[in-house]
């Protein structure tokens, strides 16, 4: 007869067969038999969280920055609830996660047992799928088959709810390659015909622009070689949604910068008058559009997409390719080769007035700011703190709000799995455990949360987890004291009701960091921001740098209230500028 | 129209909404329900009708059939988004026209004296409806039809005591030889 083994085993054994390197945790009475486990497995290396959020996160981090899955272990109950955020975080972001969380034993489900909550029922809508495995034998094939739905097609997160009882029973071991052998094929064919058709709209476009987005980082390192190779075959100018930057370099002159809310001007407004627009890889979110019907009234869209889902969800387009975004552009990049041979010498003449506006547009300097000489302005702060770390293999990931824009916008990334920030929930307290886990994941490279002083308060408890784990991660907090964004929208939409964003009795950061065994360092004045940058560079620590900046400083260029492309605010310089101060007003 | 405050962008042209029955082919396994009915609520549409029982005992496959009312747009969403569900092989959407059988099933249970009774039975007798319990104070009728038909019959017995009301939902099957394929492009 073959081996049996337990649950717990089973876990540990897909584990191992999925080439786990880490797990981030939090054990408690439902995962114990998985804790009793841990011990005979050493190529895995647990990493014990202070709050199971931050394992999530955590998790996130290593998934986003790796392009493997992050896996989680949590216990039931209050250790399932806490992981709802990350869950969902991840969900809106299509990062492979793998959940496991313990349960109640099954003869205890239903019977309000202690620790005990509805696990599944509370994670179905955020995550892809999600099981409870009441019978032993269908475990191995569950564990598999999550690890398969997390990172196949969209990826996503997945849980596995796994009763105490089911930990200790045992049963028959099924191998990866046997199971994979089940699962039926995802793969779906590329439509040839509406490629031809595209590529004749790319052969035609007058006023092109690439919009490309997350899905493009998301299909792997070859669908960002392919995406900067067909920008330059094509010669169009690209931007990028907040979730795809590092996809193409920052620093290239086709690149418009990031587009949306807190977009450039020149994005935006390429957007807005474009003839053709080519969306690779992102959803249309409304972040991006602004307002609905006034969306870049005059283009003919295209759209790139694995999720036939986001196909027409919000924008109605005129052609979609269903598929893996690495596999449609090598098709794409391939037709227009043959079809259209001379094309890379033609394009230059034909769209070279559009590039001409688009310099127009770049003149306004949209992201444009004064720094003085006695407060830091937190723009400044990221732009030296990019200056400075530039010249080495560098990973961001922040919180959520202004910091989170500015770093978008003035931190240059050149390649991608560079950036790690919760973009479609938008959860304040993400960028300290993300971090964590992408140190993890590229040991030795230098990582930094660029964060607000009221996010970091969010999930500061890692910081502990950080210095548990010789982690160096930096992070950088653009300290205005006020919910800088909240702030904002208040100023702008709110009469200046100032109401509950402010925040009294920060703790001194310093010191903070000093408690949880790490460095803290201040930086107050422009004079000696480069060389507290450089100290907090060096240090081997885990280190909390505050950076106190302008309390009252708003996030432009800014496209307000359900306004289009081409109606943004583009700051307090713009003043002089009639039409834009009537467009404000009517904000304020 | 006043101005928005919201930076999210104002709801704009109104589509014409009309009413659809979406058929769903799933996996019978726990949770499939709350993850179809789910999906509906989450994403803000909504379920007028439903009926689920399983159609092929050997892969336990169940079909789910939901009335559902949005434009053309929405029901395309509805179906892509349902296709998404990890237990959903196929999905169909079907207008209410004469390119497919509808059917649905009602009882209808009758208290009254007995001149009520009799009234009312004669209203049944005008439908196709069948007896399947009579007592001296009672009967309970069966009508199999369409859904304006059992509301046409529901409404001609409300004066005579109607004291319960059973209904199906409606179930929906294409005419002719056309059945619904496996949608092309499932993605995990």
């Amino acid at each position: 007869m073959t081996q049996q083994l337990t649950g717990a085993q089973i876990v540990f054994k897909v584990l191992e067969d999925h080439n786990v390197e880490y797990i981030f945790g939090y054990p408690g009475g439902a995962v114990l038999p998985l804790y009793d486990e841990l011990i005979h497995h050493k190529k895995i290396k647990h990493i014990l969280v202070r709050h199971e959020q931050g394992a999530g996160h955590a998790a996130e981090g290593y998934a986003r920055s790796s392009g493997k899955p992050g896996v989680v272990i949590v216990t039931s109950g209050p250790g399932a609830t806490n992981m709802v955020t990350a869950l969902t975080d991840a969900y809106m972001d299509s990062i492979p996660l793998v959940c496991i969380s313990g349960q109640v034993p099954t003869h205890l489900i239903g019977t309000d047992a202690f620790q005990e909550c509805d696990t599944t029922g509370i994670t179905r809508p955020c995550t892809k799928h999600n099981w409870l495995v009441k019978d032993i034998k269908d475990l191995p094939l569950i564990l598999h088959k999550a690890f398969h739905i997390a990172t196949s097609g969209r990826p996503g997160p997945v849980l596995v709810d796994i009763p105490k009882d089911v930990q200790f029973q045992k049963t028959k071991y099924i191998k990866k390659e046997q199971a994979i052998k089940i699962f039926p094929k995802t793969d779906v064919k590329i439509e040839e015909n509406e490629i031809q058709k595209i590529a004749e709209l790319i052969f035609k476009a007058k006023k092109p622009i690439i919009y490309s987005g997350g899905g493009v980082i998301n299909s792997g390192e070859k669908a960002c070689q392919l995406t900067q190779e067909f920008a330059k075959i094509t010669g169009f100018p690209i931007t990028s949604t907040l979730q795809g930057l590092g996809a193409y370099p920052g620093d290239d002159n086709q690149f418009l910068g990031m587009l949306g809310m807190h977009g450039t001007y020149e994005a935006n407004n390429a957007m807005h008058d474009c003839d053709l627009m080519i969306n690779i890889g992102a959803r249309f979110d409304d972040r991006i559009t602004g307002k609905i019907d006034k969306f870049s009234p005059k283009s003919k869209k295209i759209h790139i997409d694995i999720d036939p889902s986001s196909i027409n969800k919000i924008i109605k387009v005129d052609h979609a390719v269903v598929g893996d975004v690495g596999k449609v552009l090598n098709k794409l990049i391939s037709v227009l080769n043959k079809k259209y041979p001379n094309f890379k010498k033609s394009n230059k003449a034909s769209i070279s007035k559009w590039w001409e506006q688009i310099n127009k547009w770049r003149e306004k300097d949209s992201l444009f700011f004064e720094q003085g000489n006695k407060i830091l302005k937190p723009q400044y702060a990221i732009k030296r703190l990019y200056e400075l770390t530039k010249n080495r293999d560098t990973f961001i990931t922040t919180e959520v709000g202004q910091h989170q824009m500015w770093a978008a916008q003035y931190y240059k990334f050149r390649k991608p799995k560079r950036w790690m920030t919760s973009g479609g929930l938008g959860t304040m307290g993400f960028g300290l455990p993300a971090a964590i886990g992408v140190q993890l994941a590229n040991p030795g490279k230098l990582v930094v949360d660029i964060a607000g002083e009221a996010s970091i308060l969010m999930n500061m408890q890692e910081l502990s987890t950080a210095v548990q784990y010789r982690l160096p991660i930096k992070i950088f907090i653009i300290n205005n004291q006020y919910m800088g964004m909240v702030r904002q929208w208040q100023e702008l939409l709110h009469d200046k009701n100032y109401s509950q964003s402010y925040t009294e009795a920060l703790p001194d950061f310093v010191k903070l960091a000093e408690a949880y065994g790490a460095v803290g360092i201040r930086a107050t004045n422009p004079d000696e921001l480069d060389e507290k940058i450089k100290e907090m560079i060096d240090s081997p620590k885990p280190v909390i740098f505050d950076c106190i900046v302008e309390q009252n400083e708003n996030c432009f260029p800014m496209i307000p209230s359900g306004k289009a492309h081409n109606e943004m605010i583009l700051g307090p310089s713009e003043k002089k500028d009639n039409k834009i101060t009537k467009e404000g007003k009517v904000l304020v | 129209m006043s101005k928005s405050l919201s930076a999210y962008s104002v709801e704009n042209k109104k589509e014409k909404t009309e009413k659809h029955i979406m058929v769903v082919w799933v996996d019978n396994e726990s949770g499939v329900l709350t993850r179809v009915a789910g999906l509906f609520s989450g994403r803000g549409y909504n379920i007028e009708t439903l009926a689920v029982a399983q159609v092929d005992d050997a892969k336990h496959i169940s079909r789910i059939t939901i009335t559902t009312e949005g434009t053309n747009s929405v029901v395309d969403q509805i179906k892509a988004q349902l296709l998404k569900l990890i237990p959903v092989h196929k999905v169909a959407s079907f207008q209410i026209n004469n390119k497919s059988i509808l059917r649905e099933l009602a009882l209808v249970k009758i208290i009254g004296n007995k001149k009520n009774l009799e009234k009312a039975k004669k209203i049944c007798n005008s439908f196709k409806t069948e007896y399947l319990d009579t007592t001296k104070s009672s009967f309970i009728v069966e009508l199999n039809s369409t859904r304006s038909e059992i509301d046409r019959l529901i409404k001609e017995l409300k004066p005579y005591g109607v004291a319960s009301i059973a209904r199906t939902g409606p179930l929906i099957m294409s005419k002719g030889s056309e059945i619904t394929q496996i949608n092309k492009g499932k993605i995990l």
